[in-house]
């Protein structure tokens, strides 16, 4: 199989606090991925380390088997809504032209196909219309979208996207699985930050359970286990699996996982 | 002073060209970078940073025995930057919070600073006289190759911005991002901070060290009120930072024993305020307006639905009603009357007795709209 990304021995402290211990993953090409852990566990390290945003203590991650550093044009990076200040004096436009900025270097400024790329990125997530929205006026669904077309515009191989469900509406919801799911079809390999252990059977096809050390990974049908759940969650959270058919009884446990 | 006198000396007169010029650079440069501090949350940097420059300037004369503007300015701008560094790296490398550090250093630095200026003005020669202006300021000692410095690291200073324009914009919103994409954050970092302090040291002659934070500050402040986009404010606040700067110098130039700092600050405060009152769509005149405009529209339409429902229960729309009932039933007791009288001047009323009141065709049509939006926008 060939792998899109290879984590290995991956070891990252902040402080002499272990935030992920010895993580072997391998991230095959094409799948759609979940990380799924509790707080605390990790899982937005993992991805910041994939991208080489933080310090590792030990390990090494490689994207198609080189280095990140030697790769950036195949990755796409959409961080959680929250790490960026929303009332910042720009354009959705601008925002979603910021994906080009790589690939325009150092001094090249953008120009009318940046222009172009990015109000096609824009309709891709349905906000064609807002391009020239200052982005204080968005909805929380809104900004997320706008950080997806960020990272459309960058036209990668390998998507990383940390919480994009964090705080959406069920519409905005369904829209990105939608895009997520079209991403897939494209060949591309997408992996989510996902905090609702309800939805992953129903959108993922991959996953990766992740408590500090690396529960399990592989397919959601053979690794999405109640025993695995229970090594993630320590036991905190009483899962049955529906095969993937969502049903009242789901609702509640949603609840339930939630508040771990 | 009338304007035009004030014009011919601003040409013909070589001080206060001088002055004019010399604080219309810094206004420029410290109102372009300072957007980028206030952007990135930095603005008390800037104090920092301007206080710290102080004990660079003492040791830079004490060592050199020159008033060069040029050498002040580089030992406040090293001095600047060793405080930023000692900064960053006690956040870095302790629990201390980055508050406590940025005052901690301020005042260790401007005190030391301080010390050294009271040891040098005890000196018996006659050199040292002038050093003090850098507390508060003073442009009308501004001499012309003062100014020719000045112009050369502001231009630098801009040029540099502009080059990296796109690198700092992703440093100012989204810096992970930007490393993802390649650039060096850091470095980015440490070029753009090494620009603030050339922009405060560039005006500490003017403006002094207490107040020249101002500077970076209060241009941005005031230019984020009329503008959403980055370049507009950075253009703005340049702008508003040359003109604070330009009548400051020139007030404390042609009146005596006023000093320069802070007259700029007076005025630059005076922008600040006039902008957070009138600029458009964030001012709060302008928001004041909207929302007595929202809500005096919202008491009309309530009026009409308050009448169209009471006109519901006769089976006639047109039925007339005292204007007791409406009071009863309007949260706002004294505007009813004023309200009817409004709604009977666009027509949506008549009056049928002297105190009873029905809606007109076209109010009954205005307020079956208003009700029917009401439900829309309930889904």
């Amino acid at each position: 199989m060939k792998y899109a990304i290879e984590v290995e021995d991956l070891t990252v402290a902040y402080k002499e606090k272990p935030v992920l211990w010895d993580v072997d993953l391998n991230v095959p090409e094409g799948v759609l991925m979940s990380i799924v852990g509790p707080n605390g566990a990790g899982k937005t390290t993992l991805i910041k380390a994939m991208l080489g945003l933080v310090n590792t203590a030990a390990g090494r991650v490689s994207i198609y088997g080189k280095p990140y550093s030697k790769q950036r044009s195949l990755v796409g990076y959409v961080p959680q809504r929250g790490s960026v200040d929303w009332d910042f004096p720009t354009s959705v436009g601008d925002v979603v032209m910021m994906g080009r900025y790589g690939a325009l270097g150092w001094l090249k400024r953008p120009g009318k196909r940046e222009v172009e790329l990015s109000l096609r990125a824009l309709e891709k997530v349905g906000m064609a219309k807002y391009a020239d929205r200052q982005i204080s006026q968005l909805s929380g669904g809104q900004q997320q979208r706008v950080f997806l077309a960020r990272a459309l515009v960058q036209d990668a191989k390998i998507y990383l996207m940390d919480e994009p469900f964090q705080g959406v509406d069920a519409t905005t919801e369904r829209a990105i699985v939608t895009l997520l799911q079209e991403l897939r079809a494209a060949g591309k390999t997408v992996v989510v930050v996902h905090h609702d252990l309800q939805t992953v059977p129903e959108y993922f096809d991959w996953t990766a359970l992740l408590n500090v050390r690396l529960i399990a990974s592989g397919p959601v049908d053979t690794v999405f286990t109640e025993e695995n759940l229970r090594l993630t969650y320590g036991g905190r959270v009483s899962f049955i699996k529906h095969n993937g058919h969502n049903t009242d009884s789901d609702q509640e446990k949603r609840a339930e996982a939630g508040g771990i | 002073m009338d304007i035009l006198s004030l014009l011919n000396d601003l040409l013909f007169d070589y001080t206060l060209r001088t002055v004019a010029l010399g604080s219309a650079v810094l206004g420029i440069v410290s109102g372009a970078l300072g957007s980028y501090a206030v952007l990135r949350k930095q603005s008390l940097l800037g104090d920092a940073m301007s206080h710290a420059a102080l004990p660079g300037i003492a040791i830079a004369f004490l060592l050199t025995g020159s008033k060069i503007s040029l050498v002040l300015i580089l030992g406040a701008a090293i001095a600047g930057w060793i405080a930023t560094l000692i900064i960053m790296s006690i956040v870095r490398t302790t629990r201390i919070k980055y508050d406590t550090a940025l005052g901690m250093i301020l005042s260790v630095f401007f005190g030391f600073g301080l010390v050294l200026l009271t040891i040098i003005q005890k000196r018996p020669d006659a050199t040292q006289a002038g050093l003090d202006k850098f507390l508060f300021g003073q442009a009308a000692a501004l001499l012309e190759r003062d100014v020719i410095t000045m112009a050369i690291l502001g231009s630098v200073a801009i040029a540099t911005m502009l080059v990296f324009w796109k690198q700092f914009k992703l440093l100012s919103f989204d810096p992970d991002f930007g490393a993802t994409l390649g650039f060096p954050m850091r470095f980015l970092d440490v070029v753009l901070t090494t620009l603030i302090v050339i922009a405060i040291v560039t005006g500490l002659q003017t403006v002094g060290v207490v107040l020249m934070s101002a500077m970076i500050v209060a241009p941005a402040s005031a230019a984020r009120q009329w503008t959403d986009r980055l370049g507009p404010m950075i253009f703005l606040s340049a702008a508003f930072g040359a003109l604070a700067g330009v009548s400051g110098a020139l007030l404390s130039s042609s009146i005596s024993r006023l000093p320069t700092g802070p007259t700029i600050v007076l005025c630059v405060s005076a922008i600040v305020v006039l902008s957070i009152f009138l600029a458009p769509a964030r001012g709060l005149v302008w928001s004041w307006f909207r929302d007595r405009r929202n809500r005096g529209r919202l008491r009309l339409e309530g009026m009409l639905e308050d009448l169209y429902s009471l006109a519901l229960q006769h089976k006639d729309p047109g039925h007339a009603h005292p204007v007791s009932v409406l009071r009863l039933m309007s949260a706002d007791k004294g505007g009813v009357d004023n309200s009817l009288r409004k709604l009977e001047e666009q027509g949506l009323v008549r009056r049928v007795k002297s105190e009873d009141w029905a809606l007109t065709k076209e109010g009954i049509e205005h307020a079956r709209q208003i009700i029917k939006l009401g439900v829309g926008e309930g889904q």
